[in-house]
Formats: C-alpha cells, structure tokens, sequence
C-alpha cells in the first residue's frame, strides 16, 4: 500500500525527516509515536502534499505510484485523507456542504455519477451514527464554533463517508476528553477492515488503549528509531523515550 | 462591443431620425464641456425648456466645484475637456459581424457564465437580426406591466411621456448641485431608466431579464429614477454578470429612489465593468451617486449590490429615512483584484422615528488591490427611538492588498440604539489546504470560502442573479490564490 524509503524533508532550511523509512500494508494499523518535534507531524502533512514542505530526498510509492508527483487533491482522490490535528473553520461554508463537495470530486474522478442532496443525505445518516454526530453540527459551517471534541469527531465523520484507503490520523486524540476519545476511537476501528491502512501519529499512548495498532514505530529526529508490536507503546508509556533514544544512540 | 451611449429603444429603432445629423459619424461631438454643449445635447433630446435650464444651473454650480479627493483612492487627474459628451447610437453595422471577430477572452468569460448564445451576441455588440428573442421578451413584459400601470421607460421616453413625473421628482433625492459628478451628471446625463409604480401595485416581475439586455446600453452619464408611489412595491435588477467593456473610461451615473407611504424599492446591483488589466493599465472609473428617499411613512429601501468591476469604484448607495417606521438596507460584496480600487459604502441618514437600519458590507481584496468601506449613519435629533446595524468585514487574499474602515456615526438622539462589528481576515492556505485534502480543487475551494464569506449578502439577492454573482466571484478570483 505504502512505501517510504529514506525520506528526506525540510521546511525552509530546516531538515526535518532525516532518511525515514516505512512500510504499511493494506489493512494493516501502524502508529507512529515519538516526542515532540521529532517530525510525527511533518511526515503527515508530506503525505498528504501541504505546501511549505520540501522533500529533499526519498521517495514515497502509493499504491505503486510515486505519491509525491500527485497534487493535495489527487491524493485525496486516490484514497489518502488526513484527519488534521488542527481542523481548520471555514466561515460560511456549510459543512455537509463541504462534504458534498468532497464526495462528489472523489466520484467524479473514479468516473462515477454525482450525487444528488438526497442520495448524498441518505449516505451520511448512515454515517453519523458511527461517531455519533449531532445533526445541528452538519449544517452549522465547518468547524466554526466547535467543540474541540466536535472538531475531531467531525474529522473522523468526514473519513467515514469519504471512505479513505489510506487514513493518516494526526495527533487525533489531542485535546479530547475520555468520552470523546472512547467515540472517536470507536468510529476509527468501525472503519477498519482489510483494505483500509491507517496510520495514527500520537504522542500519547493512552490512545493506543482504544485502537490496537499491528505495529508501533518510534520516531526521534526525523528517522525511526525502533519498531514493535503493541507492547513497545506500554514500554513506552513507562520508560518515556529517552532510553530509546539512548539505544539508538 | 459598439457603443454604450445607447439605450434600448434606440436600438430597437434601427431608423434614427432625431433631427439633423444623418451621418453616424459626425454624430459624436467634439471633446469639451461648455453651455453650447449642453443645449445641444438637450435639443437633440427634445426636452422641454426647464430640463435645459435645469442642466445649466447644475453645469455652472459643477464650475465652481472641484474634484472629491477625500476617498481612499488613487486617480488619476481626469481632462473633463478632453472627454465627448455625447454620442448617439452607432448603427449595428459598425459591430463585429459574429461571434468569430469578438475576442475570444471575452467570450471564454461568457462561456463560463453559462450566456446563452443570442445574449452573447448581443452583449458583445454582434449585430444580430432584428428579430430577437430578447428582444421580443422585452416587448411582452412590456405589455404586462403596461397592464398593471407600470412605468418602465427609458429616461428620454419619460421626459417625452410622462414630463410631469420627471419634473416633480428629478433631482429631489439628489439635487443637481450635491457633488461633483452628480452635478456633472446632472448636466451631461444622455439616458438611463425611468420607473414608477402606481399606487398599491406590486410590480408583477422583477425588472430584471429584461435589464440583463438593456443594461449593456447604459450610458457613460446614466440618469435613473424610480418611484414606488403608496403601498407599491418593485424589485429592480441592475447591471449584468457579463463583462462590460465600455469605451468611456469615465462613468458617472446618478441613481434617485422615492419610496413614498408604505411603499418598498429592492434595488439589486451587479457591476462588472472593465477593471483594466493585471496591470492596472485602462479600466472604468465608476464614481456613482445612488440615493434612496423613504419619503413616507412605513416605507423601505434595500440595496443589494456585487461590486466585482471598474479600475475604480467610488459608491456609497444611501437611505433617508424621513417616513416614521421607515427602513433602510445596504448589503454589498466588493471584489477587487489586481490593482482596482474601491471606496464604497452607504449612508443611513435617520430622521423619522422608529426608523431602522441594516449595514452589512463584505469586501474581499486580492493582490495589489485596495478597497476602503465608507459608512456614516446619522440619527438626527428627531429620530426617536432609531436603531441601526452595521457589520462590515475584510476578506484578505495575499499580503500586498489592503482592507480600510471608515466608519462614521453622529447620534444626536440619545434613544438610538446603533452597533457596530467588523472583522479582517485572510483566505488562509490551512482553509484551501483542508479542501483541497478533503479532494476539492485550489479554485473550487477558494471559491466555496469567498462565497461562503459572502453568503448573508448574496442572501439578498433574487435567485437567478445570487447564481451568477456566485459564479462571477469566482471568475473575478480566479488565480489569486497561489
């Protein structure tokens, strides 16, 4: 599904990913943990093409293709989506609106038919129960005025019914209470299946709780470090990650 | 296209006979402003001796006046000797002959408006057959409104027609000697609108398919009036989403509403002049005076405008609120891209009691542009109980563009109740980044915040005309982004 071999990236003149390499198979679940500033958040955002970040080495293969030639929303189309850490407000703009939007590009591209207010309405009532969303949120603008907890959820909400095959989850449970992890979590693992890969980018383990990864990689100035199964998180969680760094070291 | 100083019946009526001159050419007389000028432009109209001397008293006021140079604009000195003040129409065989001669820039622009084939024709000046579908659309409303009493005439028809109406309410909203162009105005005008609607009549359409045609003919001194006698109401559109690309570079039109008793006048603006090119080179400078008298109690006046046109737009559609319980409304989104400027806003001058008012003001600048709102409400002493409303927000598309503020309020009645919010913010690239990783295209993205940005203005707007001006937006955006 995805393959990254020695990447190499910069914002500015300040390298940031330092020869990372990563290998996800379809289906499959990696979370990726690491202090901060130890480039969790520039690999998302280079996956998923924001501007600003300059690949200097590296490559990325999608799906066979070479991801990094692709514009922000061809990967889109191509199935990648970035649940952001930060979900941006859109004033105005409504947010099933938005959806609607997005949606029907991915159609369009796949060469399927558009779909119409009811269809598209009669899809996301599905999809609403998954992270329990409160209606009055879908015609309210995008994000504008959210909880922090609604942000995410709405984030979560969106890959449910855009229905992603790569899904890279950005420090999603940042800033979420307990019950709205345990939501947010259940939604993500309702969205698992054998096609599907999801990253997770966390600092904390505690998410880990609520989604078991099949893999855990440790990230330290912009490679990484050391990779395990779910037991590497605990050790984590109880050792913090100097010891780790020191081993790499 | 062929010239804007013409109106609809003067097209209609390919046989121009108004007096002497037979050669279209001569037809348009020599640059300068002086009395000789002006009568000849009123003798060629036909008017009637006190509309002459009205023109003259207001040329020899404009004399004594001198160039506004209180807006936040940039002009350039304007040769008011150097500029032809009349010009009759010019026969269809001076336009291009088909769409294939018209350029094709223009007719892109056209194509993503989504103008059906005929009208682009007619926009961009193709002499077409006289049988015409808009055409005879326009014959048939005719009748309709004619039916129900209504008025709706060029302004020349008027003076001919109707000189009783035309007398007792020209210049009553905006004196001929109120501001530099509304006096030049004032003595220069060559055509424009005339609408009155009849006591308790409610106009049975929107003035509006019918104006998408006439308005490519307005002219470079345009003169509008409307009048919405008691318990009337009328929905005027103005303007058209297509690209206007006049051959004057000055354009000074003065707009008079009178809303009398309970009466109620929506007028809807889209103006999408020649702004000039990305560099700043040519473009319309459209300095307007628009002006609203709710004359009678319980009467309302809404103006709704799209300012997307023009190298320079200086315009501030206002609302005396005399009646008591009187209502006043200005919703504009001004667009300026490249180097257009743009100093617009309105004035609610509150007099009668319990009169209200709503601002609500959206401008969006990208590039090297600049745009200013400009906004006085005044509650007068006998304004018991006045309250206005006023939001004026900035939409910023890169760093080199700028939003300015100038609002003004004098309460001397200290039950008013007025507010005020603004806000500036930028198109962010997080905002377009989250579209465009949700699979939403740069263009279709920005376009969905700018209108999204825009929404409670475009609101306002009749369907049809909300469609295209959403549309346009985007047109008038494009690439401003990245």
């Amino acid at each position: 599904m995805l393959d990254i071999q020695d990447l190499h990236a910069k914002i500015g003149d300040k390298a940031i990913l330092k020869g990372l390499n990563l290998n996800v198979k379809a289906g499959e679940v990696h979370a990726i943990m690491g202090p901060n500033g130890s480039g969790k958040s520039t690999l998302a955002n280079v996956l998923a093409g924001r501007d600003g970040y300059e690949v200097t080495k590296g490559s990325v293969s999608y799906e066979g293709n070479d991801l990094l030639e692709l514009a922000p929303e061809e990967r889109a189309w191509a199935g990648v989506f970035l649940a952001f850490q930060y979900p941006v407000e859109i004033p105005g703009v409504n947010n099933v609106y938005l959806l609607k939007a997005a949606v029907n590009a991915v159609r369009k591209y796949r060469g399927e038919s558009e779909l119409d207010a009811v269809e598209f309405l009669g899809l996301i009532k599905e999809k609403m129960k998954i992270v329990k969303m409160k209606e009055d949120l879908l015609n309210r603008s995008v994000n504008e005025g959210f909880s922090g907890g609604e942000k995410k959820r709405n984030e979560i909400f969106q890959m449910s019914v855009l229905e992603p095959k790569l899904a890279i989850l950005d420090e999603t449970d940042s800033g979420l209470d307990i019950d709205a992890l345990k939501i947010v979590s259940e939604g993500v693992n309702s969205l698992r299946n054998e096609e599907r890969s999801i990253i997770l980018v966390t600092h904390y383990q505690r998410l880990l709780d609520y989604i078991k990864p099949d893999h855990v990689h440790v990230l330290s100035n912009g490679k990484i470090i050391k990779s395990g199964g779910p037991e590497l998180a605990l050790e984590l969680e109880e050792k913090g990650y100097d010891w780790i760094k020191e081993e790499a070291a | 296209m062929a010239s804007n100083t013409e109106s609809m019946d003067d097209l209609v009526d390919k046989d121009y006979e108004h007096g002497f001159v037979t050669d279209i050419e001569t037809d348009t007389v020599e640059p300068g402003l002086n009395e000789e000028i002006i009568t000849f432009i009123s003798k060629k109209k036909e008017e009637p001796e006190w509309l002459l001397e009205w023109r003259l008293k207001a040329y020899r006021h404009w004399l004594t006046m001198e160039d506004p140079t209180w807006a936040h604009l940039d002009i350039e000195h304007i040769d008011y000797q150097a500029i032809s003040y009349y010009s009759a129409p010019k026969s269809k065989d001076d336009g291009p002959n088909s769409l294939d001669e018209v350029d094709p820039k223009l007719l892109e622009t056209y194509e993503k408006l989504g103008i059906p084939l005929q009208e682009q024709k007619f926009l961009a000046g193709v002499a077409v057959d006289a049988v015409f579908d808009s055409v005879s659309v326009a014959t048939t409303f005719k009748g309709k409104l004619a039916d129900a009493g209504v008025i709706f005439c060029s302004f020349s028809e008027a003076v001919k027609e109707h000189p009783e109406l035309v007398k007792k309410y020209l210049g009553s909203v905006v004196p001929a000697a109120d501001n530099f162009f509304g006096a030049l105005n004032s003595a220069v005008f060559t055509d424009g609108s005339f609408v009155y609607i009849p006591k308790g009549v409610r106009c049975p359409m929107e003035l509006s398919t019918y104006f998408r045609i006439n308005a490519s003919n307005t002219g470079q001194f345009e003169r509008t009036l409307i009048i919405a006698d008691e318990k009337s109401h009328v929905s005027y559109l103005e303007g058209c989403t297509a690209p206007m690309r006049g051959e004057n570079q000055l354009h000074a039109a003065v707009v008079e509403l009178v809303a009398l008793e309970d009466a109620e006048i929506k007028y809807s603006t889209v103006q999408n002049w020649y702004p000039g090119d990305e560099n700043g080179v040519g473009g319309i400078y459209n300095f307007v005076t628009k002006r609203a008298d709710c004359r009678g109690n319980n009467s309302k006046v809404s103006w709704t405008q799209v300012e997307t046109g023009s190298a320079i737009t200086w315009k501030y559609p206002s609302c005396i609120l005399k009646g008591d319980n009187s209502v006043g409304e200005f919703y504009s989104v001004a667009v300026t891209n490249n180097h257009q400027q743009a100093d617009t806003g309105t004035k609610m001058i509150h007099i009668g009691k319990n009169t209200s008012s709503t601002i609500i003001s959206k401008g969006i600048s990208a590039r090297h542009a600049q745009q200013s709102y400009r906004g006085l409400v005044k509650i007068s002493k006998s304004a018991e109980n006045a309250r206005n409303y006023t939001q004026c927000d900035s939409l910023l598309m890169g760093d080199q563009c700028g939003a300015h503020t100038f609002p003004y309020i004098e309460a001397k009645n200290s039950s008013a109740t007025v507010e005020h919010e603004a806000s500036t913010s930028k198109i962010g690239d997080d905002q377009l980044f989250y579209c465009m990783q949700r699979g939403i295209k740069e263009e279709d993205a920005v376009n969905m915040i700018v209108n999204g940005f825009c929404k409670e203005v475009f609101k306002e707007l009749p369907m049809e005309f909300a469609v295209e001006a959403q549309k346009l937006l985007g047109i008038t955006l494009e690439g401003a982004v990245g």
